[in-house]
């Protein structure tokens, strides 16, 4: 197992050395000036100069690609040609908000996703069945901002019980911690007994992670259903059921668990989407997360930012398929390198 | 069996948890106490969070909002006008020759850092733009004080004595105590920049009625009221600006009661803002034009009378409507109609196109001609669909028997190229930086801004309203410089360089409870006297 694990880390580099090098050349071969994007309608063609010198950005590409490369060995992803500030401290300030919102619409999905599958599947043809995945359907259809904005209509507008938007209830002055505002949340309740901001919190999440979780949610429920009934036909579940073993016990038990093969590269495939596509979850709900951010660095052709931005989330990604790739190999141990 | 049921438990509560949550706990506002008018929080909803705060390094509006609040100039916009009164500066001499402007500054004002705010702190906030050999000149870009051409304005700040600080200019500039009200030009506090160096953007501190107390990225900026600020004290203890993205969701939160007022709605909720009783609406023109310009270096515009035609041709009621809605005005001169030196006196060119195809005929093309029609690719607060109005206008001149062919680039290469005259007609547009004419009229039209890369992409070389607007740089007579601008607004109106289309109108709307929120021309964002009013 552990040479197991070695070896999938030892694979990471080349991987994402190819993630390094496609943002890098993705930003040269993009269309428009980032100088002139930077100082607008009217400036002089040396100031233009003056900042494209700053940026390198008159260094043959190759010298460019290099220096990118010995920053990066160093985790220096320079600084922020709008904001002056350093790219890894921008993403610090956002990257939490990315990460909690998508790891709580990935358990709901999960959670709510599978069990949709198993009923589906035990049920199959039944009215619950023909229910569940047109609700599925549904689901993978709807535009998130469109989902976003009838959320909003029907909680914090019609029955006004949820905010329309943001972390957290903003006339609370929140002083995070973390960054992470539900662990920040418990923080404060363990430290003073307050429970307003981790209650103010969950509550800020909920409809961005069902809006968020959907998509994913859908994805799950079908493909949990497809492999659940793939396996319900296996001569053991027949062998088991004629045992006398109970359904309940059958169907969680014996097939659910060689059914979540399939579903564990899904959560973790959807889990990547999620990071990188929670933008426009983020833009509906006043999200301060790392999908605006990135989107907005690359229409302000924010090179450092967007390179940073698009390495992180990137990483990630290959992390969490890390992660999936162990969790398969321990539910399934026939899984070897 | 029981795993599962104790599972299915688990997850029915956690949900009954997170919808009881949901239902209970309304947000509370923190209590409201003493004077009629003091007190409260304001929740300010806007369309994007701020770059950074140091208020001369910054190019966006978005920055300058919060800097509006923290950071005072030496001289000031009155509220929603562009005309001048005394800030820092309790008053101000200009010298015979207008090199020397001397400021006599206001004592007893503490920046929010506790220091004393003297004569070195002008020197100190000035001189870091443009010498290059001071401590914190590598900190910008200082990207206005070179878009403002300060460089060649200004030759040295000195501080007389604590109270006194003189600005030596190198050529006489009317339009430069304008300049003075601009953000860029506010005083930041030395000792706040030596402490914070880079990060000063970050934590900003400044002399005015607000001080700044928390930034969150991406999410809020907030100010509280500045207890030691030496004018009449603000009303709200506290300012939070918040950045919600989408304009929809922006209006849903104020209708919520989240925020207290936005920036920027969409034109479909409008209708619905003006419906609901609670809110209500607050209109200005905004600072800008957006033009059709002519490049008089090719035939057939070097010709006036197809220049005239032209603008005779388009109906700009048909534009605002289908472009603008609520939000633009039909455009009759280069510069708005909240400037001091507009002259109302015009008369717009009428929608004729009888008389347009008179004036080809007249001009020799009486089977009009082709042409490209060049229109920018991005949306601008003067010109939100280009396409769109260009469509528009390419039926209207159809009509006349000027054929045209849309054109669009890339948004950089669009300003290279149209700054180097490779178009025939072309849209722009100019959104004011200092509230005075001269930042349209010359920047635009004059000779010196015909030189390539252009700002007079319209290449019109008016000797005669070029030596008005020269003349008005040099006056600082405010009556004089009107009459000037008043004459040459006239001959622009007459060889017709441009057909000005439409400024954009800037629309807040609020809450019924937020009183005294005044509209800048220069898109200023001051809570200094706003209040909410108790129910």
């Amino acid at each position: 197992m552990i040479k197991y694990i070695f070896k999938r880390l030892m694979m990471l580099v080349p991987t994402i050395f190819g993630v390094v090098t496609i943002v890098f050349f993705m930003m040269v071969f993009a269309p428009g000036d980032p100088a002139r994007m930077m100082l607008g309608e009217r400036v002089s063609q040396e100031a233009v100069e003056k900042v494209r010198a700053e940026l390198g950005l008159d260094k043959p590409v190759h010298v460019q690609y290099w220096l990118y490369l010995k920053r990066i060995v160093r985790l220096d992803f320079g600084k922020s040609i709008k904001t002056g500030q350093k790219v890894i401290d921008e993403i610090k300030a956002r990257y939490p908000c990315t990460l909690e919102l998508s790891f709580v619409a990935i358990i709901l999905s999960t959670v709510f996703g599978i069990l949709a599958g198993v009923i589906s599947a035990t049920k199959q043809y039944s009215a619950i069945d023909y229910a569940t995945m047109a609700g599925a359907l549904v689901g993978v259809s709807m535009p998130v901002f469109w989902l976003g904005l009838v959320l909003i209509m029907i909680f914090s507008i019609g029955f006004g019980i949820l905010p329309t938007g943001g972390r957290i209830n903003i006339r609370y002055f929140f002083e995070p911690i973390t960054n992470f505002f539900i662990i920040d949340g418990f923080i404060y309740l363990f430290k003073n007994g307050d429970p307003k901001y981790l209650l103010s919190s969950i509550k800020h999440l909920i409809l961005p992670s069902i809006a968020l979780g959907t998509i994913p949610l859908a994805i799950i429920a079908r493909v949990t259903r497809s492999s659940m009934l793939e396996v319900l036909r296996q001569d053991y579940i027949r062998t088991a059921r004629a045992k006398g073993i109970s359904e309940n016990k059958v169907i969680f038990k014996h097939a659910l668990k060689n059914a979540l093969l399939p579903v564990i590269t899904v959560v973790g495939l959807q889990f990547g989407t999620l990071l990188a596509g929670a933008l426009l979850t983020e833009t509906i709900f006043a999200l301060p997360g790392i999908g605006r951010w990135v989107y907005q660095a690359l229409n302000a052709r924010d090179y450092p930012a967007v390179q940073g931005g698009v390495l992180i989330i990137s990483t990630t990604f290959v992390f969490i398929n890390l992660v999936v790739d162990i969790l398969y190999a321990v539910v399934n141990p026939k899984i070897k390198l | 069996m029981k795993k599962i049921t104790r599972i299915l438990m688990v997850m029915l509560l956690l949900s009954a948890i997170l919808f009881s949550i949901g239902c209970s706990n309304k947000a509370a506002e923190p209590a409201q106490a003493g004077g009629e008018k003091k007190g409260g929080v304001l929740v300010f909803g806007r369309s994007g969070d701020s770059t950074g705060l140091d208020p001369a390094r910054e190019t966006d509006g978005e920055s300058y909002m919060v800097c509006d609040n923290v950071y005072e100039t030496l001289v000031q916009f009155k509220a929603g006008t562009t005309e001048i009164e005394p800030g820092l500066a309790e008053s101000w001499n200009i010298s015979e020759d207008g090199l020397e402007y001397t400021f006599n500054l206001r004592k007893g004002v503490k920046f929010h850092d506790g220091t004393d705010f003297k004569a070195d702190a002008v020197v100190f906030s000035l001189e870091r733009q443009f010498k290059q050999d001071h401590p914190y000149y590598k900190m910008g870009p200082w990207k206005y004080w070179g878009a403002m051409d300060m460089d060649n304005i200004v030759k040295e700040v000195v501080a007389v004595d604590d109270n006194t600080a003189k600005i030596v200019l190198k050529r006489p500039e009317a339009p430069f105590i304008a300049n003075l009200a601009m953000n860029f030009a506010a005083i930041v506090s030395p000792s706040a920049v030596e402490k914070y160096g880079e990060d000063f953007p970050q934590n900003p501190v400044g002399t005015g009625p607000f001080k700044f107390v928390q930034w969150l990225k991406d999410d809020s900026i907030t100010i509280d009221r500045f207890e030691e600020y030496w004018g009449e004290k603000p009303y709200l203890d506290r300012v939070i600006f918040r950045a919600i993205p989408d304009a929809t969701a922006r209006y849903l939160a104020l209708k919520a009661g989240e925020v207290d007022l936005i920036d920027y709605p969409s034109p479909d909720d409008i209708d619905e803002i003006k419906a609901d009783e609670n809110l209500k609406i607050i209109t200005q023109a905004g600072l800008n034009v957006g033009y059709l310009s002519f490049n008089n270096e090719r035939k057939p515009f070097d010709n006036k009378l197809v220049r005239q035609a032209l603008n005779y041709a388009i109906n700009k009621e048909d534009i605002i409507k289908g472009v603008y809605g609520e939000f633009g005005a039909p455009a009759k001169n280069p510069i708005p109609p909240t400037m001091w030196a507009y002259n109302d006196n015009i008369k717009a060119y009428p929608y004729d196109p009888a008389k347009a195809k008179e004036l080809l005929k007249e001009a020799g093309y009486p089977d009009g001609f082709k042409t490209t029609f060049w229109y920018m690719p991005v949306s601008r607060p003067y010109m939100v669909n280009a396409a769109k109005a260009a469509e528009i206008m390419q039926a209207q001149f159809a009509a006349i028997g000027v054929k045209t062919d849309l054109v669009t680039y890339e948004w950089g290469t669009y300003l290279d190229k149209t700054d180097n005259g490779e178009h025939d007609m072309c849209f722009l547009g100019w959104t004011g930086d200092n509230g005075d004419p001269d930042n349209f009229l010359h920047m635009l039209l004059s000779i010196a801004a015909a030189q390539k890369p252009a700002m007079n992409n319209a290449f019109w070389k008016n000797e005669e309203y070029n030596a008005l607007v020269e003349e008005a740089k040099k006056v600082s007579d405010v009556a004089k410089r009107k009459e000037l601008y008043f004459k040459a607004q006239e001959i622009f109106h007459e060889e017709a360089p441009w057909a000005p289309i439409a400024h954009s109108i800037v629309v807040a709307p609020m809450k019924k409870n937020v009183m005294d929120f005044v509209l800048y021309p220069t898109s200023k964002r001051v809570f200094h006297k706003v209040w909410i009013k108790k129910d």
